[in-house]
């Protein structure tokens, strides 16, 4: 079974408005799968069908080779963006509550706490109430509810939020140990340097569809546009810029360079290759920076979403 | 343990471990039985103090023996000093008022022509005794002119007592009627303020999940459904508690209680009553009746008003708490909640005030038989029916009838509540609720 999450055809209505048009992932076991998409794209109905919160109008559902069923919630670790705790309630307590719910048992739930807390170094807050906690702390017990029955599914929505920089790298690192120990995880997020940083693979939603997905690699090589970013040492700039035009689209570049250099973004034109570019450079000056641009999450996100309006 | 099970006891013990819930439980069954013998103890004081009341008898037709002094009132004789002088000396010293009655022709105008002066307004019964007093000198004084003789129409005085029996030939006396009525009042009322102290809770536990946004993380886990059920049957729980701690409580401190101040607790009862009914009660107690009405207390369905009360409590509550919670999910927080809760509060109103207005008069009326039918009504009206005997038949469709509409209205808001605890923002209106129950999964 290479997917660990089959989503088929999925149809969801509210009313008359269609949250999620005919949408269909595979999320293969072991990944880090990135559900990328603007505000109300439909990214938080999914999430909630998976999380069988809401049931989908049409299309099917398939965790590990069965079609999902309520049992498989113990199967799932959810942490949603809008996330919370019973403000009243001692960190313990309601750690164990959580976790009995998920169906651990109450000595086991105890013994996978205790790692837990001690592996966060937080053993001192089991008697504290919630709201005795700063939003930081409170986020790190939500953390640990959320992945304590190990579950085999994993979905992160904005998982960074509320946490400052060295928290945040502190899950961030969690969270790749547990892909790591057989955990496939679904990552929501609007920032996309964490998506460089840890997405296998990447769905787009917008607009209630999806409209792109893949590995990340090569959603990336799909995206480039032949474009290299390109420093050279020459004594008549203008006369090799005007005649790279000839066989190159040249167009201005903002990078800097230590010497006094002409820099550019040369975009390969049908027929050339990077290697006819780079004799072409080679025969004009010396060389300092020819470096090809590979788009970023960031830019192929703007991009998607732009030409799918 | 399953999930349901898990839910009822942390809803459980979130109340029960929540202040007020320990305030409540203990706090007032010693305030309310404090009150009780406060009023007494202000009755008993307040009739202590004797009334000084002067008059003075132009007519001659009364004399010391219609003016006699009573627990209360010190009648005093200022005929000589005429009525001018009377009333000065009434406004500038301390009595409490002055009866004056003129010369008349006939009786008929010496009846309206009676003045009483005072300070203060005089209180309903002292004009009572007042005006009882002359009426029937009055009286006399006609029967007299009319030639009758007082003694004989004295004689002919009986006092008629109609014995009252069932049918499996127990006597039965008619201060337990007025029990009867206390003890299905007592049971409806508490109903009533259980189900809205109850079904308030369901609803703020409700919007405390919601606006603390634990309730995303609580359904991925479980059902709406039974997140739902949880909340209703641990805080129904906590309620039962509470009545029997209440009831325990009870019992302890008015045994206390009546053994350390002597005040028992038919005294406290009588309290209530104007006491001239109390006399008339005393004197119609008789040993042997006392007796008959002991039987009749001992006969009194306790134990089925007791199962009863259980399981319209329950009905009851869950028909109402799960409106409730429907309610607690469709806002985000609690002042959004007051258009949705005028239907829910109007039939417990009705409920209560048509079990005053009917019961009271005819326990086994139409209209009462009609709302012990009506499952909104239902628990507080059968409730106060129940100590008059009602008919198993009847019991039995106004159980079913609410066990149906319970179910019914718990499916139906499930569906509000399912919805209802995802959304943010807008205050939903009546359409919106509405949409929301076609909405699938």
């Amino acid at each position: 079974m290479k997917n660990l999450l089959e989503i088929n055809n999925v149809v969801k209505k509210y009313g008359d408005f269609t949250a999620l048009n005919d949408v269909s992932l595979n999320i293969p076991k072991g990944s880090v799968f990135g559900l990328l998409g603007p505000n109300g794209a439909g990214k938080t109905s999914l999430i909630r069908i998976v999380n069988q919160i809401t049931m989908p109008d049409s299309g099917s559902i398939i965790l590990d080779g069965e079609a999902l069923a309520p049992h498989h919630t113990a199967q799932i670790g959810y942490l949603p963006e809008e996330r919370g705790l019973y403000k009243s309630m001692k960190v313990g307590e309601q750690a164990l509550y959580l976790a009995q719910l998920k169906g651990l048992s109450k000595a086991e739930a105890k013994k996978r706490l205790k790692y837990w807390f001690d592996k966060f170094d937080i053993s001192a807050w089991w008697n504290k109430k919630i709201e005795e906690l700063s939003k930081g702390m409170a986020q790190k017990v939500q953390f640990i509810v959320t992945v304590m029955h190990n579950p085999k599914l994993l979905i992160f929505d904005e998982p960074f939020s509320g946490f400052d920089p060295i928290n945040a790298q502190l899950i961030a690192k969690e969270i790749l140990q547990l892909r790591d120990e057989g955990a496939t995880i679904i990552f929501s997020t609007h920032r996309m340097e964490s998506v460089e940083e840890m997405c296998d693979e990447i769905a787009l939603i917008n607009k209630s569809n999806k409209i792109l997905d893949g590995k990340l690699d090569d959603i990336k090589r799909q995206f480039k546009t032949h474009t290299f970013q390109v420093g050279l040492n020459t004594d008549n700039p203008t006369e090799v810029k005007n005649k790279l035009k000839e066989n190159f689209e040249v167009y201005p570049s903002n990078f800097k360079l230590l010497n006094d250099s002409l820099t550019m973004n040369v975009k390969l034109t049908e027929g050339n290759t990077a290697n006819n570019l780079l004799s072409f450079l080679t025969s004009r000056g010396e060389v300092q920076h020819f470096v090809e641009l590979i788009p970023s999450a960031n830019d192929i996100f703007i991009q998607a979403i732009n030409k799918n309006i | 343990m399953s999930k349901l099970k898990l839910i009822i006891q942390r809803e459980f013990i979130a109340k029960v471990r929540n202040k007020s819930f320990i305030m409540m439980t203990f706090l007032s069954p010693i305030l309310m039985i404090g009150m009780g013998f406060l009023v007494v103890f202000l009755m008993k004081k307040n009739d202590e103090k004797i009334k000084d009341i002067v008059y003075v008898d132009n007519s001659g037709m009364f004399s010391k023996e219609d003016f006699k002094d009573t627990k209360t009132i010190h009648y005093e004789d200022y005929t000589a000093l005429g009525a001018e002088e009377t009333k000065k000396k009434v406004e500038d010293g301390n009595y409490y008022g002055a009866l004056i009655i003129p010369k008349q022709d006939s009786l008929e105008l010496l009846a309206k022509s009676i003045e009483f002066y005072s300070k203060d307004s005089p209180g309903m019964s002292l004009m009572e005794a007042l005006e009882n007093k002359i009426e029937q000198k009055i009286r006399n004084s006609k029967l007299t002119n009319f030639g009758m003789d007082l003694d004989k129409i004295e004689a002919s005085k009986i006092n008629t007592d109609i014995k009252m029996f069932n049918f499996s030939g127990e006597e039965s006396s008619k201060l337990i009627n007025g029990l009867k009525i206390g003890l299905g009042s007592i049971a409806g009322y508490l109903l009533m303020m259980f189900v809205i102290i109850y079904g308030n809770s369901v609803m703020r536990s409700v919007i405390e999940e919601k606006t603390s946004r634990i309730i995303e993380v609580i359904v991925s886990s479980v059902k709406p459904f039974q997140l739902m059920m949880g909340k209703i049957i641990g805080n129904a729980s906590a309620g039962l508690l509470q009545f029997f701690i209440w009831g325990i409580l009870l019992l302890i401190i008015t045994t206390i209680a009546s053994a350390v101040f002597g005040v028992d607790i038919v005294e406290m009862q009588a309290a209530r009553v104007p006491s001239e009914q109390v006399e008339a009660a005393k004197q119609a107690i008789e040993p042997d009746k006392m007796q008959v009405l002991i039987q009749e207390i001992l006969r009194l369905p306790i134990l089925k008003m007791f199962i009863l009360f259980i399981f319209y409590f329950l009905g009851g509550f869950m028909l109402y708490s799960s409106l409730f919670a429907a309610v607690g999910a469709a806002v985000d927080n609690e002042t959004d909640t007051q258009q949705f809760m005028l239907p829910i509060m109007m039939p417990l109103m009705l409920g209560i005030y048509v079990g005053f207005a009917t019961v009271m008069n005819d326990p086994h009326g139409s209209i009462a038989v009609l709302f012990s039918y009506i499952p909104f009504t239902s628990p507080i009206v059968m409730l106060m029916r129940v100590p008059f005997g009602v008919a198993w038949y009847e019991l039995a469709i106004s159980m079913a009838i609410l066990l149906a509409t319970f179910i019914f209205m718990v499916w139906l808001a499930a569906k509000i509540y399912r919805v209802g605890i995802l959304m943010y923002g807008k205050k939903p209106t009546y359409k919106d609720l509405y949409k929301w129950l076609k909405y699938k999964g």
